[in-house]
């Protein structure tokens, strides 16, 4: 481990997973209680195609996660394929299709450019190839997302529990939805700079699922989905670093890897004993 | 303001009418949905509105609330605003939201931005949770409270803004009959003791009986209104619904029964 704190990949990928790691706790445990976890995974789904075109532009994948997920959360709102009920075949083709272009744009890029890693960055991530100068912009998008969350938290909450309950208060209920899917774009576009478009529902979710499990207050649950999301990026890229002296060939394991290995303990952990002790949880 | 009538008064049907909808139609496409319904509900006066499923309550409440535009006819609504407690309500159990939060989000729930934390607040909320009878479950997820738990903290949600008129959608239909008995007493003393005007809508109004100021009968769109006296009889029932109702007498409670094997005499 010598040398960890001296490198400059770490000292970014550090950054970069913390930054990432606060915001998506916050917006995510809204994402978890309004059920949109499957927007989630759509975003990611749609933002490969804005990753893999990125890169066969030689533009900072991060632009190309950005540009689509807020440009398809705002479509997605329109379509209103957000909610619960949404899931349909339609929806189901539309991810289908773009993850096949992705496919394609992915192939040229192997095959036209020097990019040889395009497909496992955009996929699953590689936080230690993430340049210095693409942190400061990413905290710039954290801390819209920051402020964001804090705007428009109370009309999102009612809103949450039970839209009319909001609406009778004069909530503009349509806008406070799509600025949150606009919200999610922008943090799944983060998330996907971190583990990769395919995992990035693990890092939205993953962590404010446990935090829900264990706090009966949003404030608290934030906190403690941005705490556990900063213990396993940073632990991420500390097992990741380590690994390099690891067989089989000491090159040094995927980061994601150890990111979503983590949340998934933490989740196994706090729901595994709730689930021994109470079967079944009341009449559903 | 001038000198408000005393409740007793306003039971008499002479309430400042804190509620007035005149002459108010709605249309879906072609299906007349609400036909020159009028109606008002008095400072201190409890109104039921009843009628079968599809007679039109929701939509009349939905336009009561604003949230519906009323094709012609006029609605005066208070200025202090209308509390509303919607109907089925379901709330999962995961959902972090303490009782107290809710009523909480009751006192500025639609406001932008940050809000820090106040005493004053919390007191307010602490007097609302204590007067619906919720103190004891102030701290448990709504989403695991029962029925009647849950409509009494939705009651104080509804009124910690200190509105002049309180709405409540089907508040009966998903409670057992104690709890039912309950919450219309609750709501009972709440209008009582604070002057508040209550209109709130049931297919079965035999909880309602013994608190009921006045009816608003709904049918296929049009609106009967009246006394409970007035509307509360066999005759009158039996008219509106178009098949055999009885009220009867039970030790000196009303109850309504119907069926074809009540003969009306």
């Amino acid at each position: 481990m010598t040398g960890f704190l001296q490198s400059g990949p770490v000292h970014v990928a550090l950054e970069a997973g913390a930054l990432t790691a606060v915001v998506s706790g916050l917006v995510g445990v809204f994402v978890v209680l309004r059920g949109q976890s499957f927007a989630g995974h759509a975003l990611g789904d749609l933002g490969t195609l804005g990753g893999s075109g990125a890169y066969l532009a030689n533009v900072n994948p991060l632009w190309g996660f950005v540009g689509v997920g807020a440009v398809v959360a705002g479509a997605m709102d329109l379509l209103g394929v957000q909610g619960r009920r949404g899931r349909d075949v339609a929806t189901g083709v539309v991810l289908g299709a773009a993850l096949g272009i992705s496919a394609l744009l992915l192939y040229l890029d192997t095959t036209t450019t020097s990019t040889t890693g395009a497909t496992i960055t955009v996929l699953f991530g590689s936080l230690f190839a993430v340049s210095p100068g693409t942190v400061p912009p990413m905290a710039g998008l954290a801390c819209l997302g920051v402020v964001a969350v804090a705007f428009v938290y109370r009309p999102l909450l009612l809103a949450s529990v039970h839209p009319e309950l909001a609406s009778i208060r004069g909530v503009p209920i349509r806008a406070v939805t799509l600025g949150f899917l606009v919200l999610m774009g922008v943090t799944v576009s983060l998330t996907s700079m971190v583990v990769g478009t395919i995992l990035s529902p693990a890092l939205l979710i993953g962590p404010p699922a446990v935090a829900l499990r264990l706090s009966r207050r949003p404030p608290v649950a934030m906190a403690m989905a941005a705490g556990l999301g900063l213990v396993a990026t940073w632990g991420g890229v500390v097992l990741a670093y380590a690994s390099q002296t690891w067989p089989p060939a000491h090159a040094g394991w995927p980061i994601s890897f150890f990111v979503v290995a983590i949340i998934f303990v933490a989740f196994v952990a706090v729901e595994l004993p709730s689930r021994l002790v109470r079967p079944k949880r009341g009449p559903d | 303001m001038s000198t408000l009538p005393a409740p007793a008064e306003a039971a008499s049907g002479q309430a400042e009418p804190v509620l007035k909808v005149e002459g108010v139609s709605v249309s879906f496409g072609a299906r007349r949905v609400l036909d020159e319904v009028s109606f008002t509900v008095g400072r201190g006066e409890l109104v039921g509105m009843i009628g079968a499923n599809g007679a039109g309550k929701t939509t009349a409440f939905r336009v009561v609330l604003g949230l519906l535009p009323a094709d012609t006819g006029t609605v005066t609504r208070p200025h202090r605003g209308i509390g509303y407690v919607p109907q089925k309500v379901a709330i999962d159990a995961d959902t972090p939201i303490r009782a107290r939060d809710l009523v909480s989000l009751g006192v500025d729930g639609e406001r932008f931005g940050i809000r820090l934390p106040s005493r004053a607040r919390r007191r307010r909320v602490d007097e609302m949770l204590e007067a619906v009878g919720a103190a004891r479950f102030a701290d448990t997820r709504v989403g695991t409270l029962s029925g009647g738990e849950l409509q009494r903290v939705l009651i104080a949600h509804a009124l910690v803004g200190d509105p002049a008129l309180l709405i409540m959608d089907e508040p009966l239909a998903n409670l057992d009959i104690k709890s039912g008995h309950e919450i219309v007493e609750l709501v009972a003393r709440l209008t009582e003791e604070h002057g508040l005007a209550v209109l709130l809508s049931a297919h079965d109004m035999n909880a309602l009986l013994p608190h009921m100021d006045r009816v608003v009968y709904l049918a296929e769109g049009r609106a009967v209104s009246g006394t409970t006296a007035e509307v509360v009889r066999s005759d009158v029932l039996s008219r509106l619904y178009r098949y055999p109702v009885r009220v009867l007498d039970v030790d000196g409670t009303l109850v309504i029964v119907g069926g074809h094997d009540v003969r009306v005499r």
